[in-house]
């Protein structure tokens, strides 16, 4: 049990009263983020990162990652009470959430939310414990073709299994691509697409990108569409918790089929916001009556609320391990990782250990924290969306502009961040999808480098993306991914055939 | 301790008031990153800052983050950059609009050795390792930091000398050349020897030569049988390559002289610390102390020297 003696360890690396005591600051401030639409987890993460930039990186990640679960708990709050999802993965939740308030069981349905998400990461996160120190070993065989390899099934999966219309994430992937190659080159030296301007020296920092793309662009959307906030008071009492917990055994199915499913997502690329509507529509199919859903079941809110979580917290996993970043907040965690001088990737596991089974442990402790902390804490929030609108915009433009200032001091990216938040707001408008392109900038110039050094390395060879087992699965199943649509079609279209040959006879 | 707190108001009568970015042009784990670290640990555990330092990560574009970065901090006494022979050849190859003479030049802390390493399963002896690399079917890969410098430079002359090829690849970090050597994705590197040291020690890789005129002078044993004495130089294995790099502390321009001679004395604590002296042994780095004239004058030196050997080797941009 090695990991069990690690991670012991990683809990006597964070009992100590001020990680504690950031931890706490952690999920309050992530509530928060996670009640205000328009905020949500990427963008609070990403807005306070630079906050978190003189801490030691232990203390900083266990904060930043406390932000995320405490935004995975808010935006259900806000869902159940107002109908308005707060993060994007808590669409599904308003479903069953809200008519459940509606019938006075607004205390129920939070508790029901509540817990599933404990449970969704609770599983998650036993599974990061097991699985994580199986893939430190993997560490040395990963040369530049198999880190190509690696970067090209994300960006293939994004195609493949994404949502959205493909040629859209195309492009979007393409301009991220694109704007990645500004600044220097590091394998020819050289610098590129910087117009002699000192400024674009140092390439377009993602995070400038990230807070103008979601951070600016929600508040020129909500701006538009005069958002109108109305809810229904609620408080929890103990009662009802347990009430609620007494009844958990009877939906094990659910959970642990949407533990799954989170997990599963939350590995490969395709993020919490699939999996919350994966896990509500499963839940549904599976259900003797499926009519009723809709209509105030509590199911409704423990499937989404379970595969959400379970698929946040799985996504740190690629992340650390493989230094490729599972969903948007992940991405952003990526980014903080390098800024406090830790490279994700399979050698974090042997020369970080400290750091991994910290942050690991903290998984453990901020989602119990978490739990209780929201339990108690849920008629304050609530209170947030009471303060107009008018007020609370302010407040995030500014505060996104410090961020991106902070970043690297630079008056520069303010200019940037709004541009970028113009970006965001025309790409919602037109239905392009602003996740790859996020990702393209974040793992282009690594993307670049890996396959760069392994055709320096092969003389130009493609055949080196196939010369060992390792990099040969990885290069087959991304390109497998990235025309999946049309395999997918085609095995539906076999099966459909036979299934018709079988009633016509 | 005592002492040093109460020596420190008497020489110098300006102080930080905030905390102390030191800038580190390069990626994590390198061996400027280490540094930093090590002198972070040495003015925080001597108490001889009342502020604290931090450890800022500047190696974006090849460290032409951190020149910028500098140069647009003029005035700003809270910046120190620990800086090495980038200073030269950036401005030299990538017509970084940079020069190290705009900015306030503190003190020459160190001078870092280059070595020749391979696999611990490759060849044993430097004659070795150019047969084998002249009689490989494609060219040997060598591992690097960052292009068109002092990795692709100590390349293009071992080339020059041996008569063998290279593919160079430029990674980010000392530490990814170092992982991926261990890893057999390359067959070489010229690491800095605290780049390769843990590596060493686990066995995994082994010192060819160190392109010094002089052997290290380190002799406590680093692994059970070697100590940084026992790796012969390039010019005895009949690879006559020289070269050595600065580790140097500098300000952004235009600070004050009150806050140049803090600094000045600071890092000259530094030097007088256990942490240093360990370090220098471990890292196996050569301890050097120069400050005002006696830096400048060997700064234009090092510049003239290191212009010299990227025009040779062709890496200055037109």
């Amino acid at each position: 049990m090695e990991a069990f003696g690690l991670l012991l360890h990683g809990f006597a690396v964070l009992l100590t009263w001020k990680t504690l005591v950031l931890m706490v600051v952690g999920l309050v401030l992530g509530i928060f983020v996670g009640v205000l639409p328009g905020l949500g987890g990427p963008n609070g993460v990403a807005i306070l990162l630079p906050l978190t930039f003189t801490m030691d990186p232990t203390s900083a990640i266990v904060m930043l990652s406390c932000i995320y679960w405490g935004a995975l708990f808010g935006g259900a709050i806000t869902s159940i009470l107002f109908n308005i999802p707060g993060e994007a993965w808590s669409v599904a939740t308003t479903f069953d959430g809200y008519p459940m308030a509606q019938q006075g069981r607004a205390a129920e349905a939070l508790t029901a939310a509540f817990t599933s998400s404990f449970i969704g990461s609770l599983v998650a996160v036993l599974l990061i414990t097991f699985l994580a120190p199986m893939i430190s070993s993997f560490a040395l065989k990963f040369g530049p073709p198999e880190f190509f390899a690696v970067y090209l099934l994300t960006f293939c999966s994004f195609v493949g299994l994404g949502r959205e219309a493909k040629h859209k994430t195309v492009i979007s992937m393409s301009l991220g691509l694109l704007l990645a190659g500004v600044g220097m080159d590091t394998v020819s030296g050289q610098l590129r697409m910087t117009f002699g301007s000192a400024e674009l020296l140092r390439g377009i920092n993602f995070l400038v990108a990230v807070i103008g793309l979601f951070g600016i662009s929600e508040i020129l959307l909500t701006m538009e569409e005069r958002l109108a906030l109305r809810g229904h008071a609620a408080s929890i009492s103990l009662r009802v918790v347990l009430s609620v917990w007494k009844d958990l055994p009877k939906y094990w199915v659910t959970l642990l089929r949407s533990s799954f499913i989170g997990c599963w997502l939350g590995i490969t690329p395709g993020g919490a916001i699939a999996a919350s509507f994966m896990g509500y529509n499963l839940a549904k199919r599976f259900a003797k009556d499926p009519a009723s859903f809709g209509k105030g079941r509590i199911e409704g809110v423990f499937a989404p609320e379970t595969a959400a979580h379970a698929s946040g917290t799985s996504a740190l996993l690629p992340m650390l391990a493989l230094g490729i970043p599972g969903s948007g907040t992940a991405a952003i965690l990526l980014g903080g990782l390098m800024v406090w001088g830790l490279n994700p990737g399979p050698l974090l596991f042997v020369e970080h250990k400290d750091f991994v089974w910290g942050l690991i442990a903290s998984m453990y402790l901020g989602n119990v924290v978490g739990l209780v902390l929201v339990l108690t804490t849920v008629p304050i929030f609530a209170s947030i969306l009471r303060v107009p609108f008018a007020a609370v915009a302010p407040m995030i433009v500014v505060s996104c502009a410090i961020g991106a200032y902070a970043i690297q001091n630079a008056m520069f990216d303010i200019w940037l961040m709004l541009g970028f938040g113009v970006v965001g707001y025309v790409f919602k408008k037109i239905g392009i999808p602003l996740a790859p392109f996020t990702l393209a900038l974040v793992l282009g110039n690594r993307a670049e480098d890996a396959f760069r050094l392994s055709m320096i390395g092969s003389g130009g060879d493609l055949k080196v993306f196939w010369s060992n087992g390792l990099v040969g699965s990885i290069t087959t199943l991304a390109i497998l991914l990235l025309f999946w649509p049309v395999i997918d079609g085609l095995l539906a279209r076999v099966g459909w055939t036979r299934r018709t040959s079988a009633t016509s006879r | 301790m005592a002492a040093l707190l109460l020596s420190a108001p008497a020489v110098a009568g300006w102080e930080p008031t905030k905390p102390v970015e030191i800038v580190v042009a390069a990626g994590a784990g390198g061996a400027s990153d280490q540094m930093a670290r090590m002198m972070q640990a040495a003015i925080q555990k001597n108490n001889l800052m009342k502020q604290p330092m931090v450890v800022s990560l500047k190696g974006g574009a090849s460290g032409a983050e951190a020149l910028m970065y500098m140069k647009s901090s003029e005035g700003d006494p809270n910046k120190v950059l620990i800086a090495y022979s980038l200073i030269y050849m950036l401005p030299l190859s990538a017509k970084i609009p940079f020069n190290w003479r705009e900015l306030t030049p503190v003190s020459v802390i160190a001078l870092d050795q280059f070595v020749l390493w391979d696999n611990s399963a490759g060849p044993k002896k430097v004659k070795e390792f150019v047969e084998a690399a002249k009689a490989a079917s494609s060219p040997f890969k060598m591992g690097g930091t960052g292009s068109k410098r002092e990795d692709h430079v100590l390349t293009v002359f071992l080339e020059q000398k041996t008569g063998a090829k290279f593919s160079y690849l430029p990674y980010k970090s000392g530490g990814e050349a170092a992982t991926q050597l261990v890893g057999n994705h390359t067959e070489s590197n010229v690491n800095n020897p605290s780049e390769n040291l843990e590596v060493w020690r686990a066995g995994q890789v082994r010192p060819l030569c160190v392109f010094d005129k002089e052997r290290i002078s380190y002799t406590a044993k680093v692994t059970d049988t070697q100590s940084w004495a026992d790796i012969p130089t390039c010019k005895e294995e009949g690879v006559d390559i020289q070269y050595l790099m600065l580790r140097a502390m500098f300000l952004p321009g235009k600070v004050t002289p009150e806050q140049q001679a803090f600094y000045v004395e600071l890092f000259h604590k530094v030097t007088q610390t256990a942490e240093y002296r360990e370090y220098m042994e471990k890292q196996a780095l050569k301890p050097i102390f120069l400050t005002g004239k006696d830096m400048v004058q060997f700064l234009e030196e090092d510049d003239a020297t290191n212009k010299a050997l990227m025009t040779e080797a062709g890496f200055v941009a037109k």
